[in-house]
């Protein structure tokens, strides 16, 4: 039983290492490239440390119980039912709610008045962005239209100035769904009919990846999202990109355009500054400029595009956007050279 | 209450040979099987609890084959072994199989099979009810398995979160889990209900609540945690299959429903559930423990108070499993330290075993191994629990696979190890044979490493951002050597249940045979003779004056086996057994319990055919099965209980005569009657959390302007319905007075009384034209009528069959248990009507 104990505890310490060493990805809650996961991550390794010691002390006491050949009087085991029964986790366990509760303010107060706002609301399997201007935020808690002035539509990827504060309005069009980016923070849920909300303060510019953490169904696996954290400067050259109407004049030209057109891609999808108005999928204005398609599941690129409209019921089962298979080769080719070009 | 019976001695001498002999022989034929195809006709605790448990068991290989398809899945990225599709059929019935079919039927096998033995009797008080519970249990247990090879399995998760298992999952598989798992819930629910009458009432004379072994403490409060947490869930299964079936609005936001009204019924029962698998498994090494230390338990009233304390924390903890649903702050800061505060009982529990441990010299064996192994297993996933009931850890932890790592390390370390020793322990008490140490050891490494290599990694995972419930996973993200490792150690843990598999399967001839009492334990189920479980149980019923009479009291064994106790003989024939009072077990009756019969099979399929034709829609065939299964219970209850003996009392030997039928507060039916309707009151109150739940969420409930039912007719509703429970308790009083008349006059006008009153509160929310398709208002309000409506005319139901007693000379003014018991279900449906109406026609005039 001894080897018992030594097998735990030499997994425990490798698993330390490998955490050191490799746990740390564009998913991992061990990047700690925002406040709040630096904050969480700081209270686990406390309580890694804590809990090792404490099942050493007890797994160690129970190998010893077992194999001592000395037996103990009842008043001296009483005091260890009590000691460590009682009084012991009574004693860690105010210490660790102290410290654990008094977390929460930090984590969960609002972002300070003027912040960049994003509402994101989870549709079944992506995400409709909407990022709203501080200015439009102040105006007061108006419901902006996806085609107002103060907001403009995104969907999948989420851009974010490093060192501000962001505060997340939430929501679900359909089922349940959680919204996670594990890199910089904690989750919370997306309920249909009700309003959830989360701050996040990025510290480390880069890209990482958001995910859908509650099952919602078919394709829940393949609800994902791409989030960049930028500086200042980059996240408003983007967002005035972002903002910019499709060209038409340049659109027209473009072959890949009269297969959009006709074979009826406007009726679910949005290119605004054409008549392409749908608003039951992702808003494709500018879809070639984001980091990935399928909501984070393919990189952006014309051979991707491909797959995605020959074959989307088998890259991500259960969605509701029909499979282009008819469509021809050249026409295949076309619309995905059009659609990467929306950049 | 004296202490005369205290001083109770066994006979100073033996009774001669031949009679012994005759009264073994009378024993025999009593309690004789069944044999050929009669034998599943059998009622006996002891029989149905193999087959209960062997039936748990191969439902838990099926969720282990489920488990190993998933790891196989998942051990690279991007795999294509399963379709999304079925991957979310298999996880879904993984769960559910696991916590349904296996965890919590398990602990009821056992203790069904266990607790005749340990309380020294020869039955538990309703071995016809423990029938109809096993096969409401095969019955469904097969039907929900068979779903997925029909590729119409349930996918909604075991936690089946609407709106996604209402308008997004068309198909009957939300349907199967709803009706098939709540059919299962009444046996489970049956099987609690027989358990602590069982633990509070059979128990030997002189077993005080003091002295009551440490596993029926455990079960005692288990089976009253099971019979308060499972009505919630069928609360909530109700709603939700209303809203699936008829369209009644419940969780559906844009008409006033609310999502999480669901999640808080789900896990009102969902984490009690949790203590409910495990606190039984941690009685089994209760019993264990001190066997192997051959020292009585440390700390008796700390365990005790522990487990009773756990039951109750446990249900004030439900809100972790929702701490990123977007609650206020405050109610995540309480619901954490209550979260945090169950680890102190449970410590208490671990150090009074080590204790126990330390004062005893202990003996080592694959028992020990599995118990010592199950501990530290156990013990990393309280640890890990006690991070995630900290609010910020879960936020990052919460749905991750950090959270399939800890539910593992807890169930794995807190079910199955222990479970698994229990089987090791217990398998003489069944089979007469002893399981292989060799063979042992090696199943344990395998399964103990095999374990760790499986789940450990998942905690990294989690973290590493790995979010639960996917079907594959994409390569770049540092997914995949973890789960590869998981994968593999999954496969080892299942090499380890092999081993034991086959040991249990060989051929008995390969297999030691085993001694009698092959442990040295002090329990009384040790008395077993080897080969074991004659069939009438104990040969006689001893008086008790310790908790391990086999070790304290002197001769002990000796004084069993030779019937110096008391009913060590069955002189009519018919199968007895001693009921005790409460809180001193003092011997009170000797009852008689049922014979083999296929009528609990029958009502069981009856029942069955209820909710298994309620899945598809086929409404008037689910009817027609449901009144034949009343019909069949009916009979059932018409020529098996309350019968009237051929003489009121019984010398049981040692000087105590007492009466065979008893009714009222000191009987085994009138516990049942209360123990059931306390599950069934539960269950309402749930209903109207709903009503105040949804009061909370909205500004104006009801809703200004919408139609509500009025006070009018309520109002008149419960003047009528508490002139029939008037009337209800004036014909158990004219009965007990025999006046024959009086009794049936008053039926009658309770008869009358009642079906007016349900008539109009029915036609009160009918005649405002509310539309329970309309808004969830009118829909809650329409399950309070409903619900209470359903309650007046099974009572009434009740009523009836109590004059056709009275009629048929089967209930007198001496043998009145019909009409007192179906008074106790009046007092509560009373109850039941007076809330609903000041619910639905009170409340709106105040709020």
């Amino acid at each position: 039983l001894q080897t018992l104990a030594g097998i735990k505890r030499a997994s425990i310490l490798a698993v330390a290492c490998f955490c050191v060493a490799g746990c740390t990805g564009p998913q991992s809650a061990f990047t700690d490239a925002g406040d709040a996961s630096q904050v969480i991550s700081r209270l686990f390794y406390w309580m890694v440390g804590g809990a090792v010691v404490i099942w050493l002390i007890v797994v160690g006491g129970a190998v010893y119980a077992v194999r001592s050949q000395r037996t103990y009087d009842l008043v001296a085991t009483r005091r260890i039912i009590i000691g460590g029964g009682a009084i012991f986790p009574t004693v860690v366990l105010a210490g660790l709610l102290s410290y654990g509760l008094a977390l929460m303010p930090r984590l969960q107060s609002p972002a300070p008045e003027g912040s960049l706002t994003v509402q994101v609301d989870g549709v079944r399997w992506w995400w409709r962005v909407r990022s709203l201007d501080p200015d439009a935020h102040a105006i007061g808690d108006t419901v902006i239209k996806p085609s107002s002035v103060g907001g403009i539509d995104l969907a999948n990827e989420i851009v974010l100035p490093v060192n501000e504060p962001v505060e997340f309005k939430l929501s679900s069009e359909d089922v349940i769904h959680a919204f996670w980016i594990p890199a910089l923070g904690g989750k919370i849920d997306m309920i249909p009919g009700r309003h959830t909300r989360l701050k996040l303060l990025p510290l480390k510019t880069g890209s990482y990846r958001g995910v859908c953490a509650e099952y919602c169904g078919e394709a829940h696996t393949q609800m994902a999202f791409t989030v960049r954290v930028v500086s200042r400067e980059e996240f408003d050259r983007w967002i005035n990109g972002q903002r910019e109407p499709v060209q038409a004049a340049v659109i027209e030209a473009h072959p890949g355009w009269q297969v959009f057109r006709t074979r009826g891609c406007g009726a679910c999808h949005t290119l605004r500054g054409t008549i392409a108005n749908g608003v039951v999928g992702p808003d494709l204005t500018h879809v070639g400029s984001r980091g990935s398609i399928g909501a984070g599941w393919l990189e952006n690129d014309v051979e991707n595009f491909k797959r995605w409209l020959m074959k989307i019921k088998s890259i991500k089962p259960g969605v509701e956007m029909p499979q282009f298979d008819s469509l021809t080769e050249v026409e295949l080719q076309q619309l995905a050279e059009f659609l990467e070009g929306l950049q | 209450v004296s202490d005369d019976n205290l001083d109770v001695q066994p006979l100073d001498e033996a009774p001669p040979l031949e009679l012994r002999q005759a009264q073994e022989r009378r024993l025999q034929a009593a309690w004789a099987r069944p044999r050929g195809w009669r034998y599943w006709s059998d009622v006996n605790n002891s029989v149905i609890g193999v087959w209960y448990t062997t039936t748990a068991f191969a439902f838990f290989l099926f969720g282990g084959i489920l488990a190993l398809l998933i790891r196989v899945q998942l051990a690279v990225p991007g795999n294509t072994f399963l379709t999304a599709d079925l991957y979310n059929q298999v996880f879904t019935l993984h769960g559910s199989v696991m916590m349904f079919l296996f965890a919590v039927p398990i602990l009821e096998a056992i203790s069904i099979l266990l607790l005749p033995a340990m309380m020294g009797a020869r039955d538990l008080p309703f071995p016809r009810l423990s029938a109809y519970g096993y096969w409401c249990f095969l019955i469904g247990g097969v039907f929900i398995c068979g779903s997925i090879f029909f590729n119409a399995a349930p996918k909604g998760g075991w936690f089946m979160y609407p709106p996604m298992t209402t308008q997004y999952q068309p198909g009957i598989g939300a349907d199967i889990w709803l009706l098939g798992l709540s059919f299962i819930e009444i046996a489970s629910i049956a099987a609690a209900v027989e358990l602590i009458v069982g633990t509070l009432k059979c128990r030997p004379p002189g077993m005080r609540l003091n002295l009551i072994p440490l596993y029926g403490w455990y079960i005692l409060v288990v089976a009253v945690m099971i019979l308060f947490a499972f009505p919630p869930l069928i609360a909530g299964d109700v709603l939700l299959e209303m809203e699936r079936a008829f369209d009644w609005p419940f969780f559906d936001a844009s008409r006033g429903g609310d999502p999480l009204l669901w999640q808080h019924l789900f896990w009102i029962f969902g984490h009690p559930e949790v203590y409910i698998v495990f606190l039984p498994s941690i009685a089994l090494i209760a019993m264990i423990v001190p066997t192997f230390a051959r020292v009585p338990m440390v700390g008796y009233g700390w365990i005790v108070l522990a487990a009773v304390g756990t039951g109750f924390i446990s249900f004030g903890l439900w809100v972790h499993h929702m701490f990123t649903t977007g609650l206020p702050g405050i109610s995540l800061g309480i619901f954490s330290a209550a979260s945090e505060a169950v680890a102190i009982p449970t410590g208490i529990q671990i150090f009074c075993f080590i204790a126990t441990l330390l004062v005893g010299r202990v003996r080592n064996s694959v028992c020990m191994m599995f118990v010592l192994g199950g501990l530290a297993t156990f013990i990393i996933g309280g640890l890990t629990g006690v991070m995630i009931a900290l609010v910020p850890f879960d936020f990052q932890a919460h749905d991750s696979y950090f959270i399939v790592g800890h539910l593992h390390y807890v169930l794995i370390g807190g079910t199955i190890f222990p479970i698994t020793a229990g089987i090791y322990y217990f398998y003489p008490f069944v089979t007469g044979h002893l399981l292989s140490e060799r063979l042992g050891k090696w199943a344990f490494w395998l399964m103990l490493i095999g374990f760790n290599v499986s789940f450990f990694p998942m905690h990294i995972t989690g973290l590493m951002g790995m979010p639960r419930r996917v079907y594959t996973y994409q390569s770049g993200l540092g997914f995949e050597s973890l789960n590869m490792i998981s994968t593999l150690g999954a496969f080892a843990l299942s090499l380890g249940f092999l081993v034991i598999l086959f040991d249990l399967f060989r051929p008995r001839k390969y297999q030691e045979i085993a001694p009698r009492n092959p442990w040295g334990a002090g329990t009384l189920e040790w008395l077993t003779g080897m080969p074991p479980l004659q069939a009438w149980g104990v040969r006689c019923i001893p008086e008790i004056d310790s908790r391990y009479p086999l070790w304290d009291q002197p001769n002990f064994v000796r004084d069993v086996d030779e019937g110096r106790f008391y009913l060590p003989d069955a002189e009519e024939v018919l199968r007895e057994t001693v009921v005790t009072s409460v809180i001193d077990a003092k011997p009170i009756q000797c009852l008689r319990v049922g014979k083999p019969t296929f009528l609990p099979m029958l009502a069981a399929i009856f029942t069955g055919g209820v909710f298994i034709l309620g899945t598809y829609h086929w409404w008037l065939a689910s009817a027609v099965s449901g009144v034949v299964a009343i019909g069949v219970i009916l009979v059932w209850l018409w020529t098996g209980t309350a019968q009237i003996p051929e003489k009121s009392h019984k010398d049981i030997g040692l000087g105590s005569v007492l009466p065979i039928y008893i009714s009222g507060p000191a009987s085994v039916g009138w516990w049942a009657m209360f123990i059931t309707m306390l599950g069934d009151i539960t269950a309402f109150v749930s209903l109207v959390f709903g009503y105040f739940f949804y009061w909370t969420i909205h500004e104006d409930f009801p809703p200004v302007g919408a139609p509500g039912p009025g006070w009018v007719f309520p109002a008149i509703a419960l003047a009528c319905a508490l002139l029939g429970w008037g009337a209800t308790i004036a014909a158990r009083s004219l009965n007990r007075k025999d006046s024959v008349i009086g009794f049936y006059l008053s039926v009658a006008l309770a008869l009358a009384g009642s079906i007016a009153a349900a008539s109009l509160l029915v036609y009160a929310p009918h005649s405002n034209g509310m539309d329970p398709t309309h808004h969830v208002y009118p829909a809650i309000v329409w399950v309070l009528v409903g619900w209470t409506a359903i309650h007046i005319a099974v009572g009434c139901l009740m009523l009836a069959y109590c004059a056709a007693r009275r009629m048929a000379g089967r209930m007198t003014s001496e043998y009145d248990a019909d009409i007192t018991n179906v008074t106790l279900y009046w007092h509560f449906a009373v109850f039941t009507f007076t809330v609903t109406v000041l619910v639905i026609a009170g409340f709106p005039l105040v709020a």
